[in-house]
């Protein structure tokens, strides 16, 4: 196995990447319960880091793999505090459809 | 242009690119499509572990690894154990309505045809690849890069999670009934 860019082409790591990032912010649109919400978040950042990946074969550079776990570890803190939210917002609402959320006082 | 390669001459890897691709779109739009959260959970896992069979075909094996133990492992358990503490009937599930569906689906097709465009007409800037044999991206290289290059950073990233951690611990606490 000598490269793997030079049999399949960055080209389609980029189309596979924004075809990702659509279906995130498809489901963002779609959908109306927010843990499906989070989850699509999750794939648009999977996404990204995907073509950071493949970028980072293709300039043969360490550093956009090393910009992929940084960005790993924010969207674990993201998801944590995410979903300490929700479940508060359960707790008090009966209901985690975003459509509910309509006031800011407490 | 999008080069299509035909599927008599195609080799090995580009037959499991393929398939590893189709697997991860399919899956994600089952995500969102499924009605029930726990089998959206279920089809972001699989989602999840194609995307680390690209991460192996990329030979970032350190990096898939992560991905596994991080995506697979430690968010879909804490998104599962929150659907299973809020307890989602079908009864909870209101559509919205058509118009809003309609919308969506629209500007999902805008927004693909946009990118697409785009990236279709920047391939001449991006040129051809060659490698050049260099060692990049074992484990000791990585690690050499985010304890030198990447220390602060790394341990800022320390600070965040703590961070996180005592932030989830205080909104997930139940308040005293006044």
């Amino acid at each position: 196995m000598d490269n793997i860019l030079n049999q399949i082409g960055i080209e389609n790591y980029i189309f596979l990447s924004v075809v990702l990032f659509c279906i995130g912010i498809f489901g963002v649109l779609y959908r109306r319960n927010a843990i499906i919400v989070f989850m699509s978040i999750e794939i648009m950042l999977n996404a990204v880091n995907l073509l950071f990946v493949a970028f980072s074969t293709y300039h043969q550079d360490a550093q956009g793999q090393v910009f992929v776990f940084f960005s790993m570890a924010v969207a674990a803190a993201e998801v944590a505090v995410g979903l300490a939210i929700l479940v508060s917002i359960f707790r008090n609402l009966g209901s985690i459809s975003i459509d509910n959320l309509k006031n800011l006082k407490g | 242009m999008i080069h299509i390669p035909d599927l008599a001459h195609a080799t090995t890897v580009q037959v499991i690119f393929c398939f590893l691709a189709f697997i991860t779109i399919a899956t994600a739009f089952m995500t969102i499509f499924s009605r029930n959260p726990i089998h959206s959970a279920i089809y972001l896992v699989i989602c999840f572990f194609s995307i680390a069979g690209h991460y192996l075909l990329l030979n970032a094996q350190f990096l898939a690894i992560v991905h596994i133990i991080v995506y697979s492992g430690a968010i879909m358990i804490l998104f599962l154990f929150t659907i299973m503490l809020m307890n989602l009937n079908e009864r909870h599930q209101v559509h919205r309505p058509r118009i809003t569906r309609l919308g969506a689906i629209v500007s999902f097709c805008l927004i693909l045809i946009v990118l697409i465009a785009i990236f279709i007409n920047s391939k001449p800037i991006v040129g051809g690849y060659d490698s050049t044999g260099e060692d990049f991206q074992s484990i000791k290289v990585l690690g050499k890069i985010l304890l030198n290059e990447y220390m602060v950073p790394f341990e800022f990233a320390s600070i965040l999670l703590l961070v996180a951690m005592i932030g989830t611990v205080l909104l997930s606490k139940k308040e005293k009934l006044k």
